[in-house]
């Protein structure tokens, strides 16, 4: 099964904070930025594709065991939030790209 | 029986969340089955940050043992006028700036639904909500 590690390689993506997790599993991935719609939706191990950057993101990727968090588009996570990411060990990723390219590639990569 | 008591401050987003967190803690800690943890976590957090969201303050009391955990959350806030419009999902009261963060897609509510074994709220317009979960745990271990 593909790692964290793998995802960020193929899909040149920057590490902004919990390289401590980059050795997690991924099963899929989750595109949503309404965090109910996550929380009831994602599954753990899946990487979660949005453009929220505040604590709550890291919240919600710990409850539900997510195994990564890529932020589209150039934005970076809230001081805070890459705190907690450190704390958890859930990678927080970023890309230039936006979340329909960087989805595509994702897919692409890990079908 | 074990008890516990987590305060909920009422627009406190970093928190919101970890009284959830501590539950999932205990639930894994008991060796409860994966799946059920899932539901009470999901079920759990969306009532959690109901308070942060909504109310001024509250907390939420969680009592558990191994057949059985039962999470109640009792808040000082607006409360809801109409419970079955606010049960329709997509529908919310929540602030655009509540909005903005991702929340108050009127989901959370139908989340709790669709998780909790028993999901009981009553609430009176004006002083404020109180909300009970309760989940069969069948757990290996733990009293």
């Amino acid at each position: 099964m593909m790692t964290v590690a793998d995802i960020v390689k193929a899909l040149n993506l920057k590490v902004f904070s919990g390289a401590g997790g980059l050795d997690r599993e991924v099963s899929g991935g989750y595109v949503s930025d309404l965090l109910s719609d996550v929380m009831g939706k994602a599954d753990a191990g899946q990487v979660w594709i949005t453009l929220q950057t505040h604590k709550n993101v890291m919240a919600i990727a710990s409850l539900k065991d997510l195994a990564a968090v890529i932020l589209v588009s150039g934005y970076k996570p809230a001081e805070n939030t890459a705190e907690q990411s450190e704390e958890e060990n859930i990678p927080i990723l970023g890309t230039d790209k936006s979340a329909f390219e960087v989805t595509g590639e994702l897919y692409t990569l890990i079908k | 029986m074990e008890h516990h008591e987590f305060n909920i401050e009422g627009g406190d987003f970093t928190r919101a969340g970890y009284a959830s967190s501590q539950v999932k803690k205990m639930l894994k800690q008991m060796g409860v089955d994966v799946a059920i943890i899932k539901r009470t976590v999901v079920a759990a957090y969306e009532a959690e940050v109901n308070v942060v969201a909504h109310a001024y303050s509250g907390a939420m009391y969680v009592d558990i043992n191994r057949e059985e955990v039962k999470i109640e959350l009792r808040d000082q806030g607006p409360g809801i006028e109409d419970i079955e419009q606010a049960m329709q999902e997509g529908y919310s009261t929540a602030s655009s700036a509540v909005r903005e963060m991702g929340f108050g897609a009127g989901m959370g509510l139908s989340n709790m639904k669709k998780n909790a074994d028993e999901l009981h709220i009553e609430s009176e317009p004006g002083k404020g909500t109180r909300v009970v979960i309760r989940m069969q745990l069948n757990a290996t271990t733990g009293d």
